[in-house]
């Protein structure tokens, strides 16, 4: 039974929009960001085939070697091909970011999605709670907790999704808020829909696309950011490499060969870059409005 | 206007009040225990029982929070139970390099990355806006410790034109200051790309307003619309944006103090993370936390000054 027409979800704009790569490649700088991305994507998952070397293979006679024949990029402090701790090392970028961004938007998307709809004291809970969590640089409220929690691939992934979530919360929150008191909402609950099917069927399309956006653009800043916490030896151990640790050890032997810094800190800009540009086309084609600049 | 101002002062203190608590309730929730991590798995019960003391710990939790409330009403953070110093001691000499380093940072994004939003706005879709809105792109993506090191590596290593290291001889301004080149170019480089696009959105938005186009009818000449009216009014979103930027540079310190070894904050707290002294890091994390939260008031209301328009009872985006 319908007495209202519904506007169009921003749920199903998205589904209209499946030929997607071909808006978003039409784009000179969305072309260059999607051809990165995709670079991106083959080699974490053809890292074993594309690499030459084992990651952690040794060949110390030709340790920190410039780039060769045998050895692309060269060598760094052990001797290892950077070349392949480079690829192999978007796995652990992609292995981070994805469940980070993951954790950041179930999560968040479930309080905002309460404290829109419900309303009241849980809601002034969650916002205090989400400010609390805000009122902190992200790289302190993460290193507050890894210093407890000590340095690990899965405990940076907690703290960067705990770090991200209060943004995803405020959004949802935000067009919780403003569905809930649409009229078709009202007119279903007049004719008896429980919260629980408002909630799955009414708001929760038409809140999904603004959330799944910003988990697009958060994806470069998240591996920066996991960069950044291996960089500082708090992420993966060794000799798993992270491009973060490949630029510790850089630093450490700055003075002696300054290939791997050169090449994991532009791996890591160009990703960024990449990403930035992906997630900025993507978002104009899926939602024009949000479109311009936005916060850091 | 006043109430508005009021509300968001009362909401700024419970939001420093949760930080307290935040920062005091995860020793509990987070598994590991700072005083063995400290002391290592061979400390005597007894050494165990006097860091414990001596960290507060033995005390039920909101006696800790109390604690720390009360030390902090009397401009005190408690003594380092490592060293022995007062924590606020090693905060007040830490501190200022980070103050330091962030404004001059952020000083330098807007001197120049305003510039040139001004400059793209004002030249839409030429070669040179073009070339300057990518340059922005790609700099808002460079991560400020790839930035510090790709400096570190041309300008110190490599060129040997720059010094690298800590702070210079003390009492010597000059020096001081060429200490500081490297470090707070490596915090701008991302400011300056990000304020780059913000400058150059938020005029070419103004210069769609009918208040411009009037202007521009009424025969007012171009350069005068452009620079005292229209660019007074479009820096209204980069000044709210400064005071999240000054809290977010405060965060970037950290990376860019290490690798410049620059004894502020971000050094202090990384090295009290890599000796397990959490009281020090708690009482770090909480001045930085204050910083951050005072910098985003204030720029809330320099902008509610600013732009009388805003909703003044907006809490949430």
């Amino acid at each position: 039974m319908q007495y209202f027409e519904k506007p169009s979800s921003p749920l199903q704009r998205l589904l209209d929009r499946i030929p997607l790569v071909g808006d978003i490649v039409r784009q000179p700088l969305g072309a260059i960001g999607f051809a990165i991305v995709s670079l991106f994507v083959v080699c974490v998952v053809f890292a074993p085939l594309i690499a030459p070397y084992d990651y952690a293979r040794q060949d110390i006679p030709n340790r920190m070697e410039g780039p060769s024949v045998k050895y692309w990029l060269g060598t760094d402090n052990l001797g290892r091909d950077l070349f392949s701790r480079l690829v192999y090392g978007s796995r652990i970028a992609f292995e981070t970011a994805l469940p980070s961004v993951g954790i950041a938007l179930i999560v968040g998307m479930l309080l905002g999605l309460i404290a829109g709809y419900v309303g009241g004291w849980l809601d002034n809970l969650i916002v205090v709670v989400m400010d609390t969590l805000q009122a902190f640089p992200s790289i302190m409220l993460s290193l507050a907790i890894l210093a407890l929690l000590g340095p690990s691939l899965v405990n940076v992934i907690i703290v960067i999704g705990l770090t991200w979530m209060p943004n995803y919360a405020r959004v949802v929150r935000a067009q919780t808020l403003s569905i809930r008191e649409k009229t078709y909402v009202e007119a279903e609950r007049s004719l008896g829909a429980t919260d629980r099917s408002i909630l799955l069927s009414h708001i929760l399309p038409n809140v999904i696309a603004p959330p799944l956006i910003l988990a697009a653009m958060d994806l470069p800043w998240v591996i920066t950011f996991e960069a950044g916490l291996s960089f500082l030896g708090l992420g993966v151990r060794p000799p798993t490499p992270s491009w973060g640790s490949i630029l510790s050890e850089g630093f450490d032997h700055i003075f002696e060969t300054p290939w791997p810094i050169l090449w994991s800190g532009l791996t890591l800009a160009l990703t960024t870059l990449g990403f930035t540009l992906f997630g900025e086309a993507l978002r104009d084609v899926l939602d024009p409005r949000l479109s311009g600049t936005r916060g850091l | 206007m006043l109430v508005y101002i009021v509300k968001r002062i009362l909401m700024t203190l419970l939001v420093l009040l949760m930080v307290v608590v935040f920062l005091t309730l995860l020793v509990h929730i987070v598994p590991g225990d700072p005083v063995t991590m400290i002391l290592g798995p061979r400390a005597t019960p007894s050494l165990i029982a006097q860091m414990r003391s001596a960290m507060d710990l033995d005390k039920p939790i909101y006696v800790q929070i109390g604690h720390f409330l009360w030390n902090i009403l009397h401009g005190s953070l408690g003594m380092d139970a490592v060293t022995g110093v007062p924590i606020a001691t090693l905060i007040g000499s830490a501190l200022p390099h980070t103050m330091i380093l962030a404004v001059s940072s952020l000083l330098l994004a807007v001197l120049i990355g305003v510039p040139i939003g001004m400059y793209s706005a004002t030249h839409t879709d030429s070669l040179p806006d073009r070339i300057l809105t990518i340059g922005s792109i790609s700099l808002t993506t460079i991560p400020s410790y790839v930035a510090g090191l790709f400096l570190l590596l041309i300008f110190a290593v490599e060129l040997h034109a720059l010094p690298a290291m800590g702070l210079g001889n003390a009492g010597d301004t000059l020096d001081y200051i060429k200490h500081l080149i490297l470090p707070s170019i490596a915090l701008a480089i991302t400011w300056i790309g990000y304020l780059g696009r913000l400058v150059r959105t938020s005029l070419l938005e103004v210069f769609n307003e009918t208040y411009v186009r009037a202007s521009r009818a009424a025969g007012i000449s171009e350069r005068l619309i452009r620079y005292r009216y229209a660019l007074k009014n479009a820096l209204i979103p980069t000044v709210a944006i400064l005071g999240v930027g000054l809290g977010s540079l405060m965060g970037g310190a950290v990376f860019i103090e290490i690798i410049f070894t620059r004894p502020g904050m971000g050094l202090l707290i990384y090295n009290a993370i890599q000796t397990r002294n959490y009281p020090l890091v708690r009482a770090g994390v909480f001045v930085v936390a204050v910083l951050f939260v005072l910098a985003n008031l204030l720029a809330d209301l320099v902008y509610t000054y600013l732009d009388p328009r805003i909703q003044l009872n907006k809490r949430m985006a």
